[in-house]
């Protein structure tokens, strides 16, 4: 149903093209609500309007469009992968009419200029898929395209960038996922959560609320550190104190995963929430948004940070001893119990920051965090189980991966790349790369 | 409310509650026996509705023959997901099996495979070779408040005849020295591999089995509808995981009557929530949020039956797997 404009149009008018696509879907299709007779003795039949906004291929979020037409006014936000759409309950006598399609210049992104009018005109056909575009410079595809490199912009240092930036809050995450495992043993697969709701809190301060972006994330911070102390007080360590196995724990987690997620889906919707903004940096030549360049120099600082507590502070000796061996821990006078409660809480801060970062460098959605998740498992495993120096380097590979890979596979295929790398890392050395032999058992 | 109810009702035999059941008795094999951790039963299923679905698209096969290649590739897949984590600890056959269902999804559904895999379209109409099959005179059957055209019967049928089929062979092979053999190795492998038994390969043939079965889940749920890539994520084998759980992992008849219990209920609370919003009696609701609310549903029921009574409806709390 999908179709792209000619690339022929000409190298410059490739910046990003915006592709609108009518399509309508008729009464026998199995996408089609059932036709019902409508008090006008019409039949009124489910229309969908749609299209997908890309910069060379790549989908990009957050670009605000309205679309009206006859029965509808609506103001949609483009999701994750670039798509937008709208059901148009609407009857056959309007099958000729116009919609006008309208994008928000001002989301795009900064470094991209809008040629000519915002407004499109799409005319419904019974049996053609009407498609509009819309031009926007800069020229090149930059980063994202891996058939036209830019001379200025090395395509490959900008995936390193971005890479190295992506890799870095993959590590806050993965270190939470790998101190909560190392300490209790729970593969926790509701972690992905609490990467959301910390890019979710974000936008609710920063944006609903108008906090400024440094308080909104600070509040947010905070509000995952409550969820994370909270779902180990009220539900991990009473099932620890029940004696329940690992692998109980660890299906309990699945269903806690669902249980937060669609929550958080019934309360935000299923849109994905723009929280980027601002200027752009040229560093090296390379234009980066300000705000992940930031994050990435924080995300440096707290990981320095964690290193120098997990070695230098007596609590972090404990929690590597009571990671190494709890009953040994034990034995020696340290509270395990305490330096359970202590790693949650440094886990949900370091997940948290990692929600946050995430959300500015990829906007919030209800599932961010889970289609994160299973790269933050791929990371702590890839390093090695347990331990917060392997889940740091297991990140940085992944993070890297995943952006490198683009410049020789379709972007859509990046996350499996990172996927099949760690499988075949442990065909050859299962205990990770920084993980001890005895741990795999 | 016929309506809902004949709605709740017809899910206790449709065929895709038949493919989640087959579905599910693989891991009831796999988990419930063998005590490995699949968390990648999707890819069977999507193996098997892929490379039923391609053979008969792609290269113009007969029904046989697509059932055929289907079969094989879901054998190479055990072999590729059990050649490097059998040997290692469990949670590595989890983390490796999920990774795996998620990177054949990420290829089917890219718009690069397009030509073969339809990209994230998917495939439709590829049954004709099976309704073919069809001896149920053509026409609309109708009991109850239930309409059946004759493909929906043959449909019907032949899903709970596959069902029985493997839930019988499950129960042979799991009575048979072989399923004593795997039973051990639940219990503890040690003792298993001091009695001189390759456990290695023995944990091999139940992937490579439960796999199967999960293949022949993936033709039969695609047979009556269409492939869609998105259908084959994390959240198909979690649902298949909550039916095994419900019923009970350590039997089988526990995983039919699970995905009988599960889809009927969430039937029966989807339309309920629905039809209250629809006539005002619930207020607080839309119709988008009925959606998130029977998800939410499903894990609080995981996180409660595995909580409260692991060993499901039907199990035997001292035949019960978990690695305490």
């Amino acid at each position: 149903m999908n179709q792209s404009i000619p690339r022929s149009v000409g190298r410059k008018w490739l910046g990003i093209v915006a592709l609108l696509f009518a399509f309508l879907i008729g009464g026998s299709t199995a996408f089609a609500a059932t036709p019902t007779p409508s008090p006008t003795g019409d039949v009124a039949t489910t229309f969908i309007l749609g299209g997908k906004i890309t910069d060379c291929g790549v989908g990009i979020p957050g670009i605000k469009i309205s679309v009206t037409g006859p029965g509808t006014t609506a103001n949609l936000v483009t999701d994750k992968k670039g798509l937008w759409e709208v059901q148009t309950p609407t009857t056959t006598r309007y099958l000729k009419d116009k919609f006008t399609v309208t994008l928000d210049k001002t989301t795009l992104p900064k470094d991209r200029v809008l040629i000519g009018t915002s407004t499109r005109t799409v005319v419904f056909n019974m049996v053609n898929s009407a498609s509009a575009a819309f031009k926007l410079v800069p020229i090149d595809c930059g980063s994202t395209s891996p058939n036209q490199p830019k001379a200025a912009e090395n395509p490959i240092v900008v995936a390193l960038f971005n890479g190295i930036n992506f890799g870095l809050m993959l590590a806050m995450a993965a270190i939470g996922l790998s101190l909560i495992y190392g300490t209790t043993g729970l593969s926790n697969f509701a972690h992905g959560e609490m990467v959301t709701i910390g890019a979710l809190s974000t936008w609710v301060f920063n944006r609903v609320l108008g906090l400024d972006l440094i308080p909104a994330a600070l509040l947010a911070i905070l509000i995952v550190t409550a969820f994370g102390y909270a779902q180990d007080a009220f539900i991990w360590r009473p099932l620890r104190k029940k004696r329940i196995g690992l692998t109980q724990m660890m299906i309990v987690s699945i269903g806690l995963s669902m249980v937060v997620r669609y929550a958080l889906q019934m309360i935000f919707g299923g849109d994905t929430k723009v929280l980027t903004q601002g200027e752009t940096w040229s560093i090296l030549g390379i234009s980066m948004p300000a705000v992940n360049v930031i994050c990435s120099a924080l995300s440096v600082v707290v990981l320095v940070a964690y290193s120098l507590f997990l070695t230098k502070t007596r609590i972090g000796k404990a929690t590597r001893a009571v990671s190494d061996n709890p009953s040994l821990a034990a034995s020696t006078g340290i509270d395990v119990e305490r330096i359970i409660r202590i790693v949650w809480i440094i886990a949900a801060v370091l997940t948290g920051i990692a929600g946050v970062f995430i959300g500015l460098y990829e906007q919030a959605a209800w599932d961010t965090g889970f289609w994160n998740l299973l790269l933050i498992f791929a990371a702590v495993t890839l390093g090695g189980l347990g331990t917060s120096a392997g889940a740091a380097v297991g990140a940085m590979i992944i993070g890297l991966l995943v952006e490198l890979s683009t410049l020789v596979i379709p972007p859509d295929l990046k996350v499996a790349a990172a996927l099949v790398v760690m499988i075949l890392v442990l065909l050859v050395k299962p205990e990770g790369v920084l993980g001890k032999k005895q741990r795999i058992g | 409310m016929d309506l809902i109810l004949g709605n709740a009702i017809s899910w206790l035999f449709q065929p895709i509650t038949a493919a989640y059941a087959l579905a599910a008795i693989g891991i009831a094999l796999h988990f419930g026996f063998t005590g490995l951790l699949n968390f990648g039963q999707a890819v069977f299923m999507a193996v098997g509705a892929y490379g039923f679905s391609i053979s008969v698209k792609f290269f113009g096969l007969g029904f046989w023959p697509a059932v055929g290649v289907a079969v094989i590739a879901s054998i190479a897949m055990a072999f590729l997901l059990g050649i490097p984590t059998l040997r290692l600890r469990s949670d590595y056959l989890a983390i490796v099996t999920i990774a795996a269902a998620e990177v054949f999804r990420f290829i089917v559904s890219t718009t690069s495979a397009q030509p073969v895999t339809g990209g994230p379209q998917g495939l439709n109409q590829y049954s004709e070779g099976f309704y073919a099959m069809n001896p149920i005179p053509v026409g609309h059957y109708k009991f109850w408040v239930w309409d059946f055209k004759q493909d929906d019967l043959f449909a019907i049928a032949v899903s709970w005849l596959v069902v029985t089929f493997f839930a019988v062979l499950l129960a042979i092979l799991i009575r048979s020295p072989w399923g004593r053999v795997i039973k051990g190795i639940r219990e503890d492998e040690d003792a298993v591999r001091s009695l001189g038994k390759n456990v290695y390969s023995y944990k091999m043939q139940s992937l490579v089995v439960g796999g199967l079965m999960g293949t022949f889940a993936g033709i039969l749920f695609v047979l009556p509808t269409s492939v869609q890539p998105g259908n084959y994520g994390t959240t198909l084998t979690f649902y298949i995981w909550t039916i095994l759980l419900l019923g009970g992992a350590s039997t089988v008849i526990g995983s039919i009557v699970g995905a009988m219990i599960f889809w009927s209920l969430l039937s029966l609370t989807g339309d309920l929530l629905s039809t209250g919003v629809d006539n005002g009696t619930i207020t607080f609701l839309t119709q988008n949020q009925v959606g998130a609310i029977r998800f939410m549903l499903v894990g609080v029921a995981l996180m409660l039956l595995v909580i409260f009574r692991p060993q499901g409806i039907f199990g035997n709390k001292k035949e019960l797997y978990f690695n305490a």
